[in-house]
């Protein structure tokens, strides 16, 4: 029996209050995470705060699994800047390097044009059909920050879901028997 | 109390808490190098200059570049991201940055450089302003850390001139 057993006794000894306490602590858990991430969203303007790479573009300055923390501010895009960017039709936004920027004076709109550091080609061909230029609309943020590695877990668990699963599993099966 | 997992877990802890604060110091103490960066563009030839059938203007030149990033290695330096971009002003637009040359500089050894070259991503207008237009050189560099904040700044060389008539 050894170890399974005495979670089964665990699991059976569990007294309402002691549920209860561990539904909410359980449920702070949860809230302070939500708390945290919202107040990225909030603090640096950006509706998706970091971001994991996913692909080799951007070799050898940001590799698959580095994670990348967004900044949207007010200022316009200039050439240069990392932007994390969406096109029309493609659900995976792409992080690329700005190339050319067109600032029209009445408008005010800028059309900027994108590159990967990896890639021979600019990104045109990345872009819906017909779209020769990015504006402020299509970007999501820029790249402030770098953390290398990180970002592997998320990669893991969105490629293998099993591995999720054991995760999630295990941790609720060590919460519901911890005994605090 | 003195379980096992209790005692992998405050292992594990106490290390991703001191990785962490390594990484943040490691971030913040490139604020304290001030680098002092130093460049010189010539444009030596003007190879064509045409209208295309669009009515944009593009134009290929070769350039010589030569710079000395050395003082933006620290120890925290993965990398620097260089570029030479045309910067202008048309009556349509307040604003125009190409591109004309980058370059990833992997380590110190290899920050004070010269290169010979034509323009390696194409310069074109969005119209037919470039006859006569005067124009800025910039160099701009992304430090790119191991870990942290991402730097960025720029030398402005101004007073460049795309000759009066096609060619």
């Amino acid at each position: 029996m050894g170890w399974f057993g005495e979670a089964v006794d665990s699991i059976k000894s569990i007294q309402i209050r002691q549920a209860l306490s561990q539904v909410v602590s359980l449920g702070l858990i949860v809230t302070s995470a939500l708390i945290i991430w919202k107040g990225l969203m909030l603090m640096t303007g950006s509706e998706s705060p970091v971001v994991v790479v996913l692909s080799e573009s951007m070799e050898p300055g940001f590799a698959r699994g580095d994670i990348l923390f967004l900044h949207m501010s007010k200022d316009p895009i200039r050439a240069g800047e990392i932007v994390v960017y969406n096109v029309d039709g493609r659900p995976i936004p792409i992080v690329h390097r700005v190339i050319k920027v067109h600032g029209q004076r009445d408008t005010g709109e800028d059309y900027v044009l994108t590159k990967g550091d990896n890639n021979h080609e600019d990104d045109i061909e990345l872009y819906a059909p017909g779209q020769r230029w990015l504006q402020q609309h299509h970007i999501m943020g820029r790249a402030a920050g770098f953390l290398p590695y990180v970002g592997w877990v998320t990669i893991i668990m969105t490629e293998k879901p099993i591995i999720k699963y054991i995760v999630i599993g295990a941790l609720g099966l060590l919460v519901i028997t911890s005994k605090d | 109390m003195h379980s096992f997992g209790y005692r992998a877990n405050a292992l594990l802890t106490f290390a991703v808490t001191i990785l962490a604060l390594m990484c943040a110091m490691a971030s913040v103490s490139d604020n304290f190098n001030s680098p002092s960066p130093t460049s010189k563009v010539q444009v030596l030839n003007i190879n064509w200059f045409q209208k295309q059938p669009n009515g944009n203007d593009e134009v290929s030149m070769t350039l010589n570049i030569s710079a000395d990033l050395q003082s933006l290695f620290t120890w925290n330096t993965k990398q620097v991201f260089v570029f030479l971009a045309a910067e202008y002003e048309t009556p349509k637009n307040a604003l125009n940055q190409i591109s004309l040359w980058d370059g990833i500089i992997p380590s110190k050894e290899h920050a004070k450089f010269w290169i010979h070259t034509s323009n390696k991503y194409r310069f074109i207008d969005q119209g037919s302003n470039l006859r006569g237009k005067e124009f800025n050189l910039t160099l701009h560099w992304h430090v790119m850390p191991k870990t942290g904040k991402m730097f960025a700044d720029k030398i402005v060389m101004s007073g460049y001139r795309l000759p009066q008539e096609y060619r």
